[in-house]
């Protein structure tokens, strides 16, 4: 084929004249080709330039400092009126092309129809607007071009709030950019991290943690429901019910190619205008180049590549053979603190392996993904002096196996240091939560001669109590005295840490770390994502620790949890409604039998709880049937959780002639206080109404015998794989005070269990005199439990069965497709 | 290869599964944190465990019955799962399409 962009007997008749080459979009990549074409050959082309926005082209990157104030328009422009004057070029700024017309063509805008011999589309892309109520109000904006950052700038942000939707790449900028202006800025991003395209979780929060110190809020799974307001933005209202007042709203969601013109004029257009490695599209008269292509399935939103197809269109304009290939881009953020780098493919994969380095005291996180001992993927964040050599050994392709072992280090070599968690804290921070004894504290007392941990205790009571912070206090011992202490290595939580459960907790409080990424990141853990033991531990560490700042991370969560229902040996599900206190009624055994048969229940067993268990549902069939027990006024009994099971109780002084106190009331009053949380382990209580004990209260987590005088409060019974006999921590004379002990005592054992100890391994542990100092001794702590717990319960005390049977979540309980249905080929 | 498309990424999970249904019984279409796509027969060897429900690490899936652990690619753990080619494209989830014309075993 001929490389000239005319096909054969196509080219233009009349001689003398230049062909006339049309360019719509003055964008930084139309801009870079006609630098080459016009170095390479001026004058051979007549050409006109369009574009929609009324000036030539510009900087578009450098969008974020004029945002900010760092710069101003005129110093990014890179194309003034005089050098396309000195060059010929026919500008028509402020004029946008509205069609192509192929048979004659022609472009066409408002002032009429100009012809064309070859022809370049460079449109660029085109924002995403959410399609949300309010999406249309003033006050809305996108992030593209100069008029959208000049309205930011001209809403005179200082002082007021500013929403952005989108925590990618612009996004980010544009938050940075009204907050360096004073605004008050919060990001709204859908995903679970910022820049989830370019950073994996560990790098995400990194960066969200430098963005919220200066100043900016970061809310991740944030789904946006509707921009509220009259006449302008006023505020943000998310799907979970969360509002952002907002003077200001940028919406930078994403990018689109702008594609219309093309797809208008029946070019062949998939995602992108479709382009051969000659950057011609199926007309062999027009051709496109930069954001608005799509080459070989890939479309584009970096520059770099972009100025390579400038490269490659300018040669085949001028007949010249050249092909395109992209290459991996690096990204970076232009949000000064912020240092973060990415390259290359960092996706998993079982052939591929990951390096991993952290260092919390810096705040550094750096991993390579490797393959056949090839560097395919990087990223980094808080020290990326490394990433072009990083980025160099992956283009180049270079065999890594004999520096494999410091290759992280970079082309210099440091190393990892296990204590770098506790060297990092200051020394305000609270290492014995229950002495609160900072870490200065147990440094000093080290440093004033007590080199033992027994003497450690004696003069700080640090890890006097119960005991669980041991470890960091022998760390801090460590850190003090050097060689000279050899401190015990304690188990690690699992392969991915050597950081024990313990120190683990302790750390999440002293650190406020408030997501797995961020523990992984700051206790260094040597894996990218964790296993399938330590995710749903710290799942439950956090949301216990943060209720109202953590959200629950549902894939972190064995099935039963994720499912809420207790998946059976042959993948079917039973089903247990609350009941609470094993008292039922004659309607609600109706519903219980109505599902059973509309759900052909295979078998309905009575528990050994005291309640019904639907066994052998449809994982398919579990939204409908909750939303008929739902109906009856029944919620889950959550027979599947580490969190409250069931109170068992007998009859009580209601019915029984022995009855002291009312234990079915109690045990009632008790499950509709407790229901929804998550705890360590399982949780099971059980009050009896006399010593006879009906209810088997004694072998329980909790267990209550009423007696004449009052309530006898004993814990951490098992009935289980062990068999073990309640101990008494509290008698006394009142419902609420049994009550208010139960409560607290929960609450001790959600804050400081390990994950997976029930109340019987863990009460010996701390000691039950730990315990009852803790929960009955001390008035203001026992109620100061009993209020964080409340706190706790504000956001869990509710049905996830209602929230799943809601006929938009139903489908997801489904197959994603049924393809035995389908026609055979 | 032939391959079908299933349905939108953003339908399964990161770090989680969906089902497809087959008349080769039903296929599990893992997506990890890093949005790769993988494609096994939703059956463990073990005990028949839906691997489909099990807590999904890195490019792993332990089974949610018994706790084997499977590589998601190759299907080998202990024991070995039927896997089927799948990929991303342009947003989409395409299958190898041989599940769907191949009569029941
Ligand atoms: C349904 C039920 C048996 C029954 O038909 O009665 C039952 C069924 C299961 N029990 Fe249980 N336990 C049931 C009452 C008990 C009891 C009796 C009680 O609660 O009064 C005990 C002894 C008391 C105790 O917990 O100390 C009991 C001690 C266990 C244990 C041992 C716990 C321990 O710490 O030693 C396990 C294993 C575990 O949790 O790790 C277990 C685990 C299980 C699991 C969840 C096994 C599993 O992981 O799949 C079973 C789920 C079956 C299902 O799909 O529903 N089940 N299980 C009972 C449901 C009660 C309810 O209404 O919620
Ligand atoms: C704030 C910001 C920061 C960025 N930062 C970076 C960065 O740090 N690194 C990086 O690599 N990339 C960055 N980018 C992306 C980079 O700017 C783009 O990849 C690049 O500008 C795309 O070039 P283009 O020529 O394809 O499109 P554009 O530069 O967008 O040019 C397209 C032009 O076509 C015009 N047009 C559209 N339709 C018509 C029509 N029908 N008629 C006439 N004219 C039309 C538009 O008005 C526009 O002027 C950033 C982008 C923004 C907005
Ligand atoms: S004792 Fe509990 S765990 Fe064991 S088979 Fe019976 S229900 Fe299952
Ligand atoms: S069925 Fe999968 S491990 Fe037993």
């Amino acid at each position: 084929m001929s490389a000239s962009p005319f096909p054969p007997g196509l080219a233009p008749a009349t001689a003398p004249a230049r062909p006339k080459l049309v360019v719509i979009g003055a964008g930084m990549a139309s801009g870079r080709m006609l630098e080459h074409l016009l170095e390479a050959a001026p004058g051979r082309f007549d050409i006109t330039l369009f574009n929609a926005e009324p000036r030539g082209n510009y900087n578009r990157l450098m969008l974020s400092p004029v945002l900010s104030g760092e710069k101003t328009y005129a110093e990014i422009v890179t194309h003034d009126d005089a050098w396309y004057a000195a060059r010929g070029v026919t500008c028509r700024f402020g004029e946008a092309v509205t069609a192509i017309d192929r048979d004659r063509r022609t472009v066409r805008t408002a002032r009429g129809d100009t012809p064309y011999d070859a022809l370049v589309i460079a449109t660029g892309s085109a924002p995403f607007i959410l399609p949300v109520q309010g999406r249309d109000l003033p006050g809305v904006v996108t992030y593209r071009d100069l008029e959208d950052t000049e309205a930011m700038i001209a809403t005179g942000v200082a002082g007021k709030d500013a929403v952005v939707i989108g925590g990618g790449l612009l996004g980010l900028e544009a938050a940075a950019g009204m907050a360096a202006r004073g605004a008050r800025v919060t990001v709204v991003h859908l995903m679970g991290h910022l820049m989830e395209r370019q950073l994996d979780p560990a790098a995400g929060y990194l960066l969200q943690r430098d963005l919220e110190r200066r100043g900016i809020t970061v809310h991740c799974k944030g789904a946006t429901k509707a921009i509220l307001g009259t006449d302008r933005a006023e505020a943000v209202l998310l799907e979970d019910g969360t509002v952002y007042p907002a003077d200001l709203v940028c919406m930078a969601v994403g990018i689109r190619p702008e594609t219309r013109l093309a797809t208008d004029a029946g070019l062949e257009v998939a995602r992108g205008v479709m382009v051969d490695s000659t950057l011609r599209t199926s007309d062999p008269h027009i051709f496109a180049l930069g954001e608005c292509v799509e080459h070989d399935g890939q479309l584009f939103g970096l520059v770099a590549p972009l100025y390579d197809q400038a490269q490659v269109l300018a040669a085949t304009l001028l007949g010249q053979e050249a092909a395109f290939a992209p290459v991996q881009t690096a990204t970076k953020l232009k949000v000064t603190g912020c240092d973060l780098f990415s390259a290359g493919d960092f996706a998993d994969a079982p052939d591929r392996e990951d390096i991993v380095f952290r260092d919390p005291g810096r705040g550094i996180y750096k991993r390579l993904v490797l393959k056949d001992d090839r560097i395919l993927g990087a990223v980094m964040y808080g020290d990326t002096a490394d990433g072009s050599w990083f980025a160099g050994l992956m283009k180049d392709g270079t065999d890594i196996r004999a520096t494999r072992d410091t290759l992280i280090f970079g082309p210099g070599a440091g190393k990892a240091d296990p204590l770098a968690a506790v060297a990092a804290l200051p020394d305000a921070a609270e290492i014995c939560g229950c002495n609160g004894v900072s870490k200065g504290a147990i440094a000093g007392a080290v440093r004033g001669g007590a080199c033992t941990l027994e003497a450690v205790r004696t003069c700080t009571k640090a890890s006097a109590s119960c005991g669980t912070c041991t470890g960091l206090v022998e760390q801090v011992m460590k850190l003090t005295l050097g060689d000279d202490f050899a401190a015990p290595a304690p188990a690690g939580m699992c392969k991915c840490t050597d950081h024990s459960h313990e120190d683990v907790r302790r750390l999440i409080k002293s650190m406020a770390l408030k997501s797995i990424p961020a523990v992984m990141q700051e206790l260094g853990w040597t894996t990218a994502g964790g296993c399938a033991s330590c995710r749903p531990a710290l799942n439950f560490y956090l949301l216990a620790d943060w209720p109202l700042e953590y959200r629950d991370d549902r894939q972190s969560r064995f099935v039963n949890e994720r499912n809420h229902a207790n998946i059976q040996k042959d993948g079917t599900y039973s089903v247990v409604p609350r009941m609470w206190g094993g008292v039922t009624t004659p309607a609600e055994l109706r519903a219980i039998a109505d599902a059973a048969e509309k759900y052909d229940v295979p078998m309905v067993k009575v528990t050994g709880g005291q309640r019904i268990d639907l066994l052998g549902v449809r994982k398919e069939d579990l939204p409908r049937m909750w939303a008929d027990l739902n109906a009856a006024g029944m919620v889950s009994g959550h027979a599947y959780s580490k969190g409250l099971r069931t109170v068992k109780t007998c009859v009580g002084t209601e019915f029984c002639r022995f009855g002291t106190q009312d234990s079915t009331g109690l045990g009632i009053r008790l499950e509709k206080l407790l229901w929804g949380t998550w705890t360590p382990h399982k949780v099971k209580l059980g009050v009896s109404g006399c010593p006879r004990n009906c209810a088997e209260a004694t072998c329980k987590d909790v267990g209550i015998v009423c007696v004449e005088s009052g309530y006898q409060v004993s814990v951490a019974g098992a009935a289980g794989m062990e068999v073990k006999a309640t101990e008494l921590i509290a008698a006394v004379p009142t419902e609420d005070e049994a009550v208010e002990i139960t409560t607290a005592f929960i609450q001790l054992y959600r804050e400081h269990a390990r994950y997976l100890d029930r109340p019987y391994k863990w009460v010996p542990k701390v000691g039950l005199s730990w315990v009852i100092a803790q929960v009955v001794d001390d008035l203001p702590n026992r109620r100061a439990l009993v209020a964080r717990f409340e706190v706790s319960q504000s956001v869990y005390r509710r049905d996830p069965w209602a929230e799943h049977a809601r006929p938009e979540e139903r489908t997801k309980w489904g197959p994603m497709a049924d393809l035995s249905l389908e026609a055979a080929e | 290869m032939n391959m079908i498309d299933i349905g939108p990424l953003s339908n399964i999970p990161r770090e989680g599964a969906r089902v497809v249904k087959t008349r080769l019984g039903c296929v599990a279409v893992f997506r990890t944190a890093t949005d790769q796509v993988f494609a096994l027969q939703d059956r463990c060897p073990h005990k028949g465990g839906p691997l489909s429900e099990g807590i999904v690490h890195g490019t792993h899936v332990t089974c949610p019955l018994h706790n084997r652990v499977f590589d998601l690619s190759t299907g080998l753990g202990e024991g070995e799962v039927p896997t089927y080619a799948a990929r991303v494209e342009g947003g989409r989830v395409l299958i190898d399409s041989t599940l769907l014309s191949r009569s029941a075993a």
